[in-house]
């Protein structure tokens, strides 16, 4: 038999409406190893950690756990099995403390009382802090600590279940080098004691550094396994980005012509800073970057949505102060934004009345909106974007998001900006929309528009830019022009 | 028919599988948007059978003018509900109008214009604080009306010394107890109320941006709308409208009562609820909330005739109400 295996996963597939997030993925974990799980944005890992911590069933395939068959009615199984997990987004309960967070569903309690036995709460919370060494009072409120020391808090936590196996989720996105090297201790310690981890996370050196095998996903698909020491950062990058390109862009060649916006040394406190780019008449600018990166930040900041503490603004060469979206929707910008759902589309309202909410002032007659003139706009942007609904009255609810994803394209080209600001376009949309939305973006630089297009997928990117910027941790890290960029370039400089 | 049309010439045309489902669409849409009406003219229908005092001109009158004051109030309050939020201060704002208006409105004092003006006046401030409070403030609507509902009360009790105001102009009383070819003055007011908040909610940008700011606020917000101007401008015409039904009340019983209006804040988010109003945002019409009114107009008419105790008329509103809410949330689950 050699080896011993801890988790075992064979041919597990996930389906969501739409998209396939698993397609027969396998990961097998060794006792007592750490084990990196790498990919793209979008690869699979998240949906995969999901499932093994019980939150997600998968369609098919097999799971053992400590060589048993493993079948998870929820987290709280998970937990009670010996799996425990470090999650990506902190989620304390801000106003209990330090103990109660630890212990939240799990409270020592006197008999079968009921009543939490507060005081051995603390001072097993105390115990454990003080063994991993963590310099934290277990009395203290959540939230009046540093969100370092919440994520120590969180990753005790995870140590205190006495887990077989931990899955640690992007777990140094939060903190410094510092407290990376005490999580790199306690890792350590825990493998002395046998305990597996499965470590999921962008930094590359860490993953050299402390993960004893890599497995690799790339759009849900299984790439490979291999031991972390015949592995380099090229080598395993390659493995990231592998594909050839299949997908055939609509780019079309536009002119190119002067400065339509220019940014000059922006910074926004803990976000972004001294981020410089300019884009131009005809031009599609790339933004490439990975989620946290910064890129959504600073389009914000451009759109006057949380305007930037430092640095300037030009717009066809004229210094411009943007406070709200409404005065860059003064100055003749627009943004498709990353959420749909959270900061795009009304889903209560009318399709007729999402496209026409941002340029209403257009259609008022006599203090009230022109309905025909309304109607007549409408039409054309259903026409011209091949937009898929009954009639105008419809719910934009109702449509699919392709369809959604038209009618606020839609809203903006009302407008007509001089710069489109498009994040993630595409994001949920399905092929054949998303050929049309970049048929629609040639052709828009075509008549003369800036465009710059967020996107987490790199085909996409390589696909339709001109440029490219690429963003990691708040910095602009390079420039390429559209010959020079290739998936490893872009990677290069995206993970570090 | 004309959206048939519609379909029919439409672009983007899905060939039949879609046209049915449009179809079977239209008629739950229909039934959505006219469905509450269905029940009022049932509940109309249901009384004139049980009761025949119900279904006479002078009965039915009764009953459109006693809601009239409601039903006003809850147009104002069906925008603020729209936008996700809340006015509770209107029972009260009506009570401050009520007092400080009769104070101008003896004979013989002021012209007639004085009361009125200075009654909306109040109203106007009333609500533009609500509003100014909710959306520069960042508190919630619930707490900032609860403050005005409490201390406009308290004001009005300052006001008047605890004591009515009587003795008022017969110009003045004409407001509540007139009437212009055979139809009461409020009765007059609250149908042209009624299509002013129409007008406003369904044609005009105020109206779109009510909907928007419930709908998606952050989104609102991204639109280039000003979501804070628009908020203060709502909860103002809310205001606007607890006067106008504040000044009326005041000329029906002819007397300024501190203790007028208790209650109406929450007879009027009935009115809206059950007109379909959707507390949670983007969902609402002004015909609908007048319906909402008439149906606690009739409700409490047709149960008085059959000689059903107040106590009772209480139990079945809260049903109602209820009810209501529950239809608007299984009718959203299903969408």
């Amino acid at each position: 038999m050699g080896t011993e295996y801890i988790l075992e996963m064979e041919n597990i597939s996930k389906e969501f409406p739409g998209v396939k997030a698993l397609d027969k993925i396998r990961l097998k974990v060794k006792k007592g190893t750490v084990h990196a799980l790498m990919g793209e944005n979008g690869a699979g890992k998240s949906t995969l950690m999901k499932i093994i911590f019980g939150m997600y069933t998968p369609d098919s395939g097999t799971m053992k756990f400590k060589g048993k068959e493993l079948k998870l009615s929820g987290p709280k199984d998970a937990l009670d099995q010996g799996i425990s997990m470090i999650h990506q987004e902190l989620s304390p309960v801000p106003y209990m403390t330090v103990a109660e967070n630890i212990f939240l569903g799990r409270e020592p309690v006197y008999g079968k009382t009921g009543w939490v036995n507060t005081k051995k709460m603390i001072e097993d919370t105390r115990k454990l802090l003080q063994s991993l060494q963590i310099h934290v009072d277990p009395t203290a409120k959540m939230n009046d600590l540093s969100i370092a020391n919440m994520q120590m808090v969180e990753i005790a936590k995870a140590v205190s279940y006495h887990a077989d196996l931990i899955i640690m989720d992007e777990p140094t996105s939060a903190i410094t080098e510092k407290e990376v090297e005490h999580l790199f201790e306690i890792i350590r310690s825990l493998k002395k004691k046998r305990v597996s981890i499965i470590y999921i996370s962008h930094k590359m050196d860490e993953i050299f550094k402390i993960c004893d095998e890599i497995t690799v996903l790339r759009d849900g698909q299984y790439i490979g396994t291999q031991a972390a020491g015949e592995l380099n950062q090229d080598l395993l990058i390659q493995m990231m980005v592998g594909r050839e390109i299949k997908q055939v862009f609509h780019k079309e060649k536009a002119e190119i012509k002067e400065v339509a916006l220019s940014v000059k040394n922006l910074s926004r406190a803990g976000k972004f800073s001294n981020v410089s780019f300019e884009v131009r008449k005809g031009e599609i600018l790339g933004i490439a970057g990975l989620m946290g990166s910064g890129r959504t930040e600073l389009i914000e900041s451009i759109f006057g949505i949380h305007p930037p503490t430092s640095g300037e603004i030009y717009l066809h060469g004229n210094r411009v102060k943007i406070h709200s979206p409404a005065d860059a929707i003064r100055h003749k910008m627009a943004l498709l934004t990353e959420d749909r759902k959270l900061t795009g589309a009304f889903l209560p309202l009318s399709v007729r009345d999402n496209m026409t909410i941002s340029s209403l002032d257009r259609f008022i007659k006599y203090g009230l909106v022109h309905s025909k003139s309304v109607k007549k706009a409408c039409d054309e942007q259903i026409e011209r974007l091949n937009i898929k609904t009954p009639n105008l009255n419809q719910l934009i609810l109702n449509l699919s998001g392709g369809n959604q994803q038209k009618v606020l394209l839609a809203r903006w080209l009302l407008n007509d900006p001089d710069v489109l600001i498009l994040d993630e376009p595409t994001r949920g949309v399905d092929v054949g929309a998303k050929s049309e939305i970049h048929k629609l973006m040639s052709k828009l630089a075509r008549e003369g528009k800036a465009i710059i297009m967020i996107s987490s997928e790199l085909p996409e990117i390589l696909g339709m830019s001109d440029r490219i910027i690429v963003m990691h941790e708040g910095n602009k890290k390079g420039e390429l022009t559209r010959e020079e960029a290739s998936q490893e370039k872009i990677l290069e400089l995206a993970y570090q | 028919m004309k959206s048939q049309e519609n379909v029919a010439n439409h672009p983007a045309m899905l060939g039949d599988r879609v046209k049915r489902a449009g179809w079977k669409e239209k008629l739950s849409h229909l039934f959505s948007r006219y469905g509450i009406f269905l029940i009022f003219i049932g509940m109309v229908v249901l009384m004139s059978f049980l009761s025949p005092a119900f279904l006479n001109v002078y009965n039915l009158m009764n009953v459109v003018r006693q809601i009239s004051f409601i039903g006003i109030v809850a147009m104002g309050v069906t925008m603020v509900i729209i936008t996700t939020g809340i006015d509770l201060s209107s029972g009260s704002v009506i009570a401050l109008v009520s007092v400080v208006a009769a104070s101008f409105a003896h004979p013989g004092e002021y012209p007639l214009i004085v009361p009125i003006a200075i009654g909306l006046a109040i109203g106007v401030l009333a609500g533009c604080i609500n509003g100014t409070i909710s959306a520069k403030g960042n508190i919630p609507p619930f707490i900032a009306t609860l403050g005005m509902m409490t201390a406009a009360r308290g004001l009005a009790l300052l006001y008047s010394d605890g004591r009515p105001i009587g003795n008022l102009s017969d110009s003045f009383s004409f407001l509540g107890r007139g009437e212009i070819l055979g139809i009461p003055f409020p009765i007059i007011v609250f149908l042209i109320m009624g299509i002013i908040s129409h007008l406003l909610l369904s044609k005009t940008k105020f109206g779109k941006y009510t909907y928007a700011i419930g709908g998606n606020e952050q989104a609102a917000r991204i639109c280039g709308i000003n979501v804070d101007r628009y908020k203060i401008l709502i909860y103002t015409y809310a205001g606007l409208l607890s006067a106008i039904a504040g000044l009326m009340l005041t000329a029906r019983v002819s007397a300024g009562q501190p203790s007028m209006g208790q209650m109406y804040e929450l007879d009027a988010i009935a009115a809206a609820v059950i007109g379909g109003t959707s507390l949670s945002g983007g969902i609402g019409t002004i015909p609908g909330t007048m319906i909402g009114a008439l149906i606690i107009g009739v409700l409490n008419n047709g149960l008085d005739l059959l000689n059903v105790s107040s106590y009772w008329q209480q139990i079945l509103k809260g049903a109602i109400i209820v009810a209501a809410v529950l239809l608007d949330s299984r009718k959203q689950k299903k969408s």
